[in-house]
């Protein structure tokens, strides 16, 4: 009985290291969607990369996300899609693009690939009939 | 009864085993080269290329026939307008597929400098300005260019369809050749025999060298990794990661980004300075051969680098980021040969001059002469022979009569 109970318990703490190293594995290498605000404050906006860890030398798209400041889906907006390497002075190897509203918010952005290791800005410009505003996203790859 | 200390020992091993795992095992090569260091040099190592994805555009770019032919189509000097000249008369596999000279040299002289073919499969553009956007589309272009090949597609044509084993080896992979009466057939004909040569370059890619045993080792903890650089070669390997700033560019397993960046190179003497890609981009859109055109053979054609490339004033005097894999007898440099030695490329990037056209993209790097000489020492430890049997490095043995039909 007692070696029965030792069993369990020894594969219960496998099962939990076996746990935190799986969960400590994820966060490392998946990335979470992170949010950001927009200069004027009317929009919060979010994305999520088909390739993730966001790699060099790939092309792949982004899932973007956009909601109104009260946290509304905002669909039918105009957004376009620039950035660059400010410490290097020169943009992005392709000009990505938002090809599909697909609804809830959702916006897909295609063609994107960064040539390069670094500090990379990615400027999104939201249109909304006579309204810009635009979110700046600080990326380190 | 026993199963407590069983589980304490395992425990212990465990510990061990995990002890193992850190940094005390290799602790002599940590403390030489950092966490982030390594991870830099494991991007560049050849064990890191992923594997070659496959070429829709092209359905018999990994078909064996296919390969064999487009050896015999690129040292055929057939495929000539004097009869004379081959891929091969530029594109010399002892040479690593350059010529030595400052452009490339057939019936007249080339645009530009004569690039390898080896790793250029893994490349979205060919050419220095990358004006095509596939290695078969590239593949016939020179074909039909007055300074090099200068034969017509109508005769290339003519050499596959008069020639009983390449007609019979065409046929076998393509289907009837349509023959020369239209320009639709010719055309396709064509573009076909590009997609053989394709076949056969494709499988040119570069061989392990000393550098990526250095970094096998370095990654395995193996303390053989010391022995395998000299002490100025392993300096240069820093500043290359470092304060060189060459990675930048250079990066990935063929240190080459395949991208367009101006480094105010100086133009050809005698010449007004080389627009590169601000031309290139133009012409491979309006190239009939592209991923967008009809001759693509993949069922559903996903031209991402084509559809959203970049173009706009950034584009002027950018070339292409070549390979510096197998640098070594592959002088002169630059997009027109204007650099002759390895050591001047290096004196052009620590200075960082003015571009005449555009703007130069690199800054002054304020190196030393005894760093510049460590870089250069470094990247000679990237050359090594190409990873093919050695048959496919010269004319076939047999003639093109005799090509296999099987």
């Amino acid at each position: 009985m007692k070696t029965v109970i030792v069993r369990y318990v020894a594969m219960a703490l496998l099962v939990t290291i076996a746990a935190i190293v799986v969960a400590r594995e994820q966060t490392d290498t998946n990335h979470t969607p992170d949010r950001w605000a927009s200069e004027r404050g009317m929009y919060v906006v979010s994305f999520t990369s088909s390739l993730d860890p966001i790699p060099i030398n790939k092309m792949h798209e982004w899932m973007l996300h956009l909601e109104a400041a009260n946290g509304e889906p905002v669909d039918g907006a105009e957004i376009s899609f620039a950035g660059g390497m400010p410490e290097h002075n020169h943009g992005l190897p392709t000009s990505p693009r938002v090809t599909e509203n697909t609804g809830g918010g959702d916006y897909r952005l295609q063609g994107i690939r960064f040539h390069m290791k670094g500090n990379w800005q990615i400027i999104i410009s939201i249109f909304e009939g006579p309204t810009v505003d635009r979110v700046v996203i600080d990326l380190n790859l | 009864m026993n199963t407590k200390p069983r589980f304490l020992a395992l425990l212990v091993a465990a510990g061990i085993s995990i002890a193992g795992l850190g940094p005390a095992a290799h602790s002599d090569l940590t403390t030489e080269w950092s966490k982030e260091e390594i991870e830099l040099l494991r991007s560049l190592w050849l064990g890191s290329l992923e594997p070659l994805l496959s070429d829709q555009s092209n359905a018999v770019a990994d078909n064996p026939l296919a390969a064999r032919f487009g050896h015999a189509l690129f040292f055929d000097v057939r495929l000539s307008g004097t009869g004379d000249i081959s891929c091969a008369t530029c594109h010399q596999p002892a040479r690593r597929f350059t010529d030595g000279l400052p452009k490339g040299v057939a019936i007249g002289v080339s645009k530009r400098n004569t690039p390898s073919i080896v790793g250029t499969a893994y490349s979205p553009w060919l050419y220095w300005d990358g004006r095509r956007d596939s290695q078969w589309s590239q593949a016939v272009s020179p074909l039909e260019d007055p300074n090099e090949h200068g034969t017509s597609r109508r005769d290339v044509v003519n050499v596959i369809i008069t020639d009983d084993a390449y007609h019979a080896t065409y046929e076998q992979l393509f289907g009837v050749p349509p023959g020369v009466s239209t320009h639709e057939g010719l055309d396709r004909t064509f573009a076909n025999i590009g997609k053989a040569i394709a076949a056969y370059e494709r499988m040119l890619m570069p061989g392990p060298s000393r550098f990526d045993d250095f970094v096998a080792a370095l990654v395995d903890g193996d303390m053989q990794a010391v022995d395998i650089l000299t002490a100025d070669e392993a300096a240069g390997l820093r500043l290359f990661i470092g304060d060189a700033q060459c990675i930048r560019c250079h990066n990935g397993p063929l240190l080459t980004n395949n991208e367009f960046h101006n480094t105010g190179v100086v133009a050809f003497p005698g010449e007004v300075p080389d627009k590169g890609r601000a031309d290139g981009i133009r012409l491979v859109r309006a190239d009939p051969y592209n991923c967008l055109g009809r001759f693509n053979d993949a069922a559903k054609r996903r031209c991402d680098e084509l559809v959203f490339a970049r173009t706009g004033a950034g584009l002027i005097g950018a070339v292409r980021t070549p390979s510096l894999r197998n640098l070594g007898g592959t002088e002169p440099f630059m997009h027109k040969g204007q650099i002759a030695a390895l050591h001047d490329v290096l004196e052009h990037y620590n200075e960082a001059p003015l571009a005449l056209i555009g703007h130069n993209e690199a800054e002054p790097l304020g190196l030393s002469d005894e760093q510049l000489e460590q870089l250069e020492a470094f990247l000679l430890t990237l050359d090594a022979p190409i990873a093919v049997a050695e048959k496919w490095l010269r004319a076939p043995d047999t003639t093109a009569a005799a090509l296999p039909r099987n």
